[in-house]
């Protein structure tokens, strides 16, 4: 006892606590500390959603096919939109599957203060977790979709399809962690601007939905006029898409090296995303 | 000093009052593109000026506070509703920062604002017992060591794998405590968990926060619950408007409080105070009545009339355990004694909702001539209390004299008086 008062004595404090932190203290060192939490909510909310319902996890199954069908006859067999010769089903299964994870991160992530207000109220743990547990959340539907696809994909290959899986899908984890770092990214920016200005909880919902159809989900990106295709390479997330239907279904995608681009801009983001995230987290709690 | 563990210095807090900013991004960005061509705020209201704006709006609720707090202390801080207290506690938990000062911290802070935080419903007690320990800031690993301990402290072993959205409120609260309880900081705060539950209940968690402090670890208490505060408190400080405006031993800080107490010296002024209550979503106190003879009490109590106390209030909503009662304090803020409405029922009754009007009679020869505090309260058994501080009247009794007034000197020797049938009968002796 009289060694660990010792040892109490001699350490400098372990936490001061100040009205504004110096903008590089971000305490990620925190962050580590609290991974069990991280890894308890990713579980809460894979439980708690699927509790006392009939289907339970069926649910992700129902919801990716269904909603490519609905694409499927709407963009390919009433606006005969191109697929450039890949199967519209997969085609449209593909795009929905690998954007489906960055706007489920993108919309999670930006109701990070508003939503837990709650709890944020009550107990100290560094905020951050919040989105951190999201992104993991949504990594697990998204595995869950991902299955679904590879699935109709085998279909589609053993009927003699005209699809080629090739070893860019070793690419997918790049992919994956491109788009979690730029829902992540723009949603805690967007959270922390909510907590001031509510107007843009209203712009996620379609902001979300226009950047959709900007983003070459629906239709192959070979399609846009020529004069138009600049909007879609600045659009860091149509590298992403493109590179994950290439590496699934063969076809020539826009170069791989594009891909240089979406992940600086994705690490742009997500870096201005921590720093106004960490300014905002301090004090969020007077003007909510 | 080299043992302290927590060290405010200079801190200070203040909250904007009414809107942050104009609400809206357009009207912010308006103000900040005319700030930046030099033009006035387009949104401010003519003949006012900017500075008068924003000065206004400001609420100092902690002024250039400073104290510290040695290992194995037990701080209670004390404070009327709005003192400060709890602004004081978000700070050293790290809800919010404070606006100047700092407070340095030696070790792991827990803080308990609020039992149960992060807990979800669909969840059974179980998985609940590992979200809320994590999210208390404890490891897997070591909420499984303590899981058994846990669990037994809470008392509902039984529904441990039950999803606690089937749990009673009582039960809802036992286990979140017990799993706060079991978090093992070098500091530990507490704010007013204590005001729920049983009274079984709220003496295991008060012995449990004395095991802590025993232990040399640091526990900051806040409550309302004045006895409880001396039991565990061996340092008080006083907060009044943002200010600490004594800090010394725990029974002096709470005399200290009790003196200040904004008790109101007529029943005249108590429909005042109810009016002011904080607003509670199920009960709301219409009127409290201090009647002796069914006239309303002035200025004097006389102890050989009966005294009477009817509450009249509305209740909301179906509520099961719903209690009004009063307590009788002496100066000190000893608690003579507590009655409620229903101790004379077998069961936990349930209340309609509707307004009801309950009283109780004080008899005759019952009080001592002396001054007391009688503090109205309402609450819900084990769930909460429906007016956190109650309604304090003063009241100062006089002697109706109907006592022996032959000798002087006994007029104050308890503080209750109630007459007793004395016998007297010469015996026939045998050894005489």
């Amino acid at each position: 006892m009289a060694l660990d008062n010792d040892l109490i004595v001699k350490k400098e404090w372990d936490l001061i606590i100040r009205s504004q932190r110096a903008w590089w203290d971000l305490r990620l060192g925190d962050l580590w500390r609290y991974r069990d939490l991280v890894r308890l909510l990713v579980w809460r909310d894979f439980v708690s959603v699927h509790k006392q319902t009939v289907l339970g996890p069926i649910w992700y199954l129902i919801g990716p096919v269904v909603s490519t069908v609905v694409f499927t006859v709407i963009f390919n067999r009433v606006a005969k939109l191109s697929t450039d010769g890949m199967p519209p089903f997969l085609f449209y299964m593909a795009g929905n599957t690998i954007w489906a994870y960055f706007s489920a991160c993108l919309g999670g992530s930006s109701n990070t203060f508003i939503g837990n207000a709650g709890i944020f109220g009550k107990v100290y743990f560094p905020r951050l977790i919040m989105p951190i547990s999201v992104v993991f959340s949504n990594l697990i539907s998204f595995g869950i979709r991902f299955g679904v696809f590879l699935l109709f994909l085998f279909y589609f290959m053993l009927t003699g399809s005209d699809v080629h899986p090739n070893l860019w899908i070793l690419i997918l984890p790049v992919l994956l962690l491109i788009m979690a770092g730029l829902g992540l990214g723009i949603g805690i920016i967007i959270s922390s601007l909510t907590t001031k200005y509510r107007d843009l909880q209203q712009l996620v919902g379609f902001g979300v939905q226009l950047l959709m159809y900007a983003t070459p989900v629906l239709y192959p990106v070979s399609t846009a006029p020529e004069n138009w295709r600049w909007i879609f390479l600045v659009n860091p997330i149509t590298p992403v898409v493109e590179m994950f239907r290439m590496a699934f279904m063969g076809g020539n995608a826009l170069s791989p090296t594009y891909l240089f681009y979406s992940a600086g801009f994705a690490a742009t983001v997500l870096a201005i995303g921590v720093l106004i995230f960490n300014r905002v987290e301090n004090t969020f709690m007077d003007t909510v | 000093m080299s043992d302290i563990v927590i060290s405010v210095e200079n801190l200070c807090k203040s909250y904007h009052l009414g809107a942050i900013n104009s609400g809206t991004f357009r009207d912010d960005f308006q103000q900040w593109w005319a700030r930046l061509r030099g033009l006035p705020n387009p949104h401010l209201k003519v003949g006012e000026s900017d500075h008068d704006n924003r000065d206004g709006e400001v609420l100092l609720a902690l002024k250039d506070i400073n104290f510290t707090v040695q290992q194995g202390e037990t701080l209670g801080i004390i404070g009327r509703n709005g003192a400060g207290k709890s602004t004081l506690l978000k700070i050293l938990s790290r809800v919010t920062a404070p606006t100047s000062g700092e407070v340095k911290v030696k070790g792991r802070i827990a803080s308990l604002l609020e039992v149960g935080t992060g807990f979800h419903p669909e969840l059974t007690g179980r998985e609940n017992v590992y979200m809320n320990g994590a999210i208390l800031g404890m490891s897997r690993g070591e909420i499984q060591r303590k899981f058994d301990e846990i669990v037994d402290f809470s008392g509902v072993e039984k529904f441990i794998d039950t999803p606690v959205k089937r749990y009673s409120s009582g039960m809802h609260v036992r286990l979140a405590f017990a799993v706060a309880a079991h978090l093992e900081p070098e500091i530990l705060i507490v704010d007013e968990v204590l005001a729920v539950g049983d009274a079984e209940f709220q003496k295991k968690c008060l012995g449990k926060m004395d095991d802590v402090s025993k232990l040399g670890r640091t526990v900051l208490f806040v409550s309302h619950n004045m006895q409880a505060l001396r039991q565990l408190c061996r340092r008080g400080i006083l907060l009044e408007n943002g200010n600490a405006v004594l800090d010394a031993s725990a029974e002096k800080a709470v005399q200290r409080y009790l003196q200040n107490a904004p008790s109101v010296d007529s029943a005249f002024d108590l429909d005042n105070i109810i009016r002011h209550l904080p607003i509670d979503p199920t009960f709301r106190m219409e009127r409290i009545a201090v009647t002796q003879q069914d006239k309303p009490i002035g200025n004097r109590v006389l102890n050989g009339l009966p005294l009477e106390i009817a509450f009249t209030y509305t209740v909301l909503e179906p509520t099961v355990g719903l209690r009004v009662f009063f307590d009788l304090c002496d100066l000190d803020g000893a608690l003579l004694l507590r009655s409620f409405h229903d101790e004379q029922n077998d069961g936990i009754v349930r209340t309609e909702p509707g307004c009801y009007t309950s009283k109780a009679i004080i008899p005759a020869n019952m009080l001592a001539p002396i001054s007391y505090d009688i503090i109205f309260q309402a609450g819900i058994y084990n769930v909460r209390m429906c007016i956190p501080e109650g309604v304090r009247l003063r009241i100062a009794v006089e002697a109706t004299g109907d006592k022996n007034r032959a000798y002087v000197s006994d007029r104050s020797h308890g503080k209750l008086a109630p007459i007793f049938s004395w016998t007297t009968v010469a015996q026939q002796s045998q050894n005489f």
